[in-house]
């Protein structure tokens, strides 16, 4: 139940674009086109899995004994990074479709600030492993969810007719605005 | 010569703003804005590490090859960060709490390393320095503004947390919105649409003062179209 609960408070209510101002770049820069969004959410969603599995227990059970706390930053970004290379090589010699499908997210997301935020976090509010899991998986799934709307959003946009001021990435805010509005509706949810 | 360093400088200001008009490190100023405060202390501390970076990445960039280049940029950048963090943490610990996730972020900020791949590992160190303080002096203003707005609307102070503190709103008419997540989307869209209206204006009376230079001349004037994206 608790692990449901932190799923549902990780996607929705505290959801990561909308509510946390994490990954805003991708969110305005990708989401042009469904298909895109759809790719990227899925891609940024196998790094965070993937970077929350191999730095939780780097930090507790390499850095907490050795004392090296303070390095969180330093570790975390190079084990992101060379972990979005690893699936990079991976996927060229495994699945040159996925490659083909994926790859050119792949070096995007190094600097994808979900990631980190979303690692570090897991470390901050103290989580055990699983609880770990769970959240990086709600907040990814926040991501896809919300990469997948706006550019639904998107679409009704380019056809509407907007002040010329707003025209272009402006109005994207708005849209972007209006939509997080309607996720503080989810605050609710849960007590 | 000298005109050429003084643009490099002020392009961050406004032309090319990197939050406003190429839109990027878009996280830490949506994120943190809820404070003048706040919004200063983050965008003094993204500035130190844009100018240190460029200054370190710049004196090596003949050393560095390029095929691992982005690791040594990320590796730089990350080790001011946690000077950042450090320093934060040990001597204004209510910046550090409030400011929480968003200072280890620094270091994926797309501007540092937009403006290191771009500028610094291809310029002097001087050119470097005053192309990052151009750049961290445009961020920090953008987030001066959008922190004002959503402080004085959603929270009725000005400089909250600091011993200037003023109360202008009364408790009855603030707009709690503007505190939460949609009005940091709402006034950074809205002060992203006034610049494009600035720019548009300026780009017109450029384009009429051409048409009219044109017609002075007596040669058939061309219109153009508007750039919208």
């Amino acid at each position: 139940m608790e692990t449901i609960k932190l799923f549902i408070k990780s996607a929705l209510i505290d959801n990561v674009v909308f509510i946390q101002y994490l990954a805003i770049c991708p969110f305005i820069g990708m989401t042009n086109d469904t298909e895109k969004a759809t790719g990227m959410g899925l891609a940024t969603t196998f790094v965070i899995m993937l970077a929350t599995a191999v730095t939780w227990p780097l930090y507790k059970l390499v850095m907490v004994p050795l004392g090296l706390e303070f390095l969180q930053t330093l570790f975390f970004i190079l084990v992101i990074a060379s972990l979005v290379q690893l699936v990079e090589f991976f996927l060229k010699k495994m699945s040159p479709g996925l490659y083909n499908a994926m790859g050119v997210y792949l070096a995007l997301i190094t600097t994808n600030c979900a990631v980190l935020g979303i690692t570090i976090n897991c470390i901050s509010k103290n989580y055990n492993y699983v609880q770990s899991l769970v959240y990086a998986f709600g907040s990814a799934m926040g991501f896809l969810i919300s990469m997948v709307i706006m550019s639904g959003v998107r679409s009704r946009v380019k056809t509407a007719n907007i002040p010329k001021a707003f025209a272009g990435t402006p109005i994207l805010y708005v849209c972007a605005s209006l939509l997080s509005l309607a996720f503080l509706g989810f605050k609710g949810l849960i007590k | 010569m000298a005109n050429s360093k003084l643009k490099t400088f002020v392009n961050g200001f406004l032309r090319e703003n990197p939050l406003l008009v190429l839109n990027i490190g878009l996280c830490s100023s949506l994120g943190v804005t809820t404070s003048i405060f706040n919004g200063l202390g983050m965008g003094v501390g993204m500035t130190f590490v844009l100018v240190m970076s460029e200054i370190v990445i710049s004196i090596f960039r003949k050393l560095i090859p390029s095929a691992i280049r982005l690791p040594v940029f990320i590796t730089v950048i990350a080790a001011f960060t946690t000077i950042v963090q450090l320093v934060l943490n040990a001597y204004v610990e209510s910046l550090y709490n409030a400011l929480g996730v968003f200072i280890p972020l620094i270091v994926v900020n797309c501007i540092i390393m937009g403006r290191v791949e771009a500028f610094a590992s291809k310029n002097k160190v001087g050119d470097s320095i005053l192309d990052g303080l151009g750049m961290g002096i445009g961020y920090t203003i953008v987030l001066v503004a959008i922190s004002l707005i959503r402080e004085l609307l959603g929270g009725g102070t000005l400089f909250a947390g600091t011993a200037l503190k003023v109360d202008v709103i009364p408790e009855a008419f603030r707009i709690g919105i503007f505190n939460s997540a949609p009005g940091g989307f709402l006034v950074f869209g809205i002060l992203a649409a006034c610049l494009q209206a600035w720019k548009q204006y300026q780009k017109n009376k450029a384009d009429q003062a051409e048409i009219a230079a044109m017609k002075e001349t007596e040669k058939p004037s061309e219109t153009t179209e508007g750039g919208d994206k």
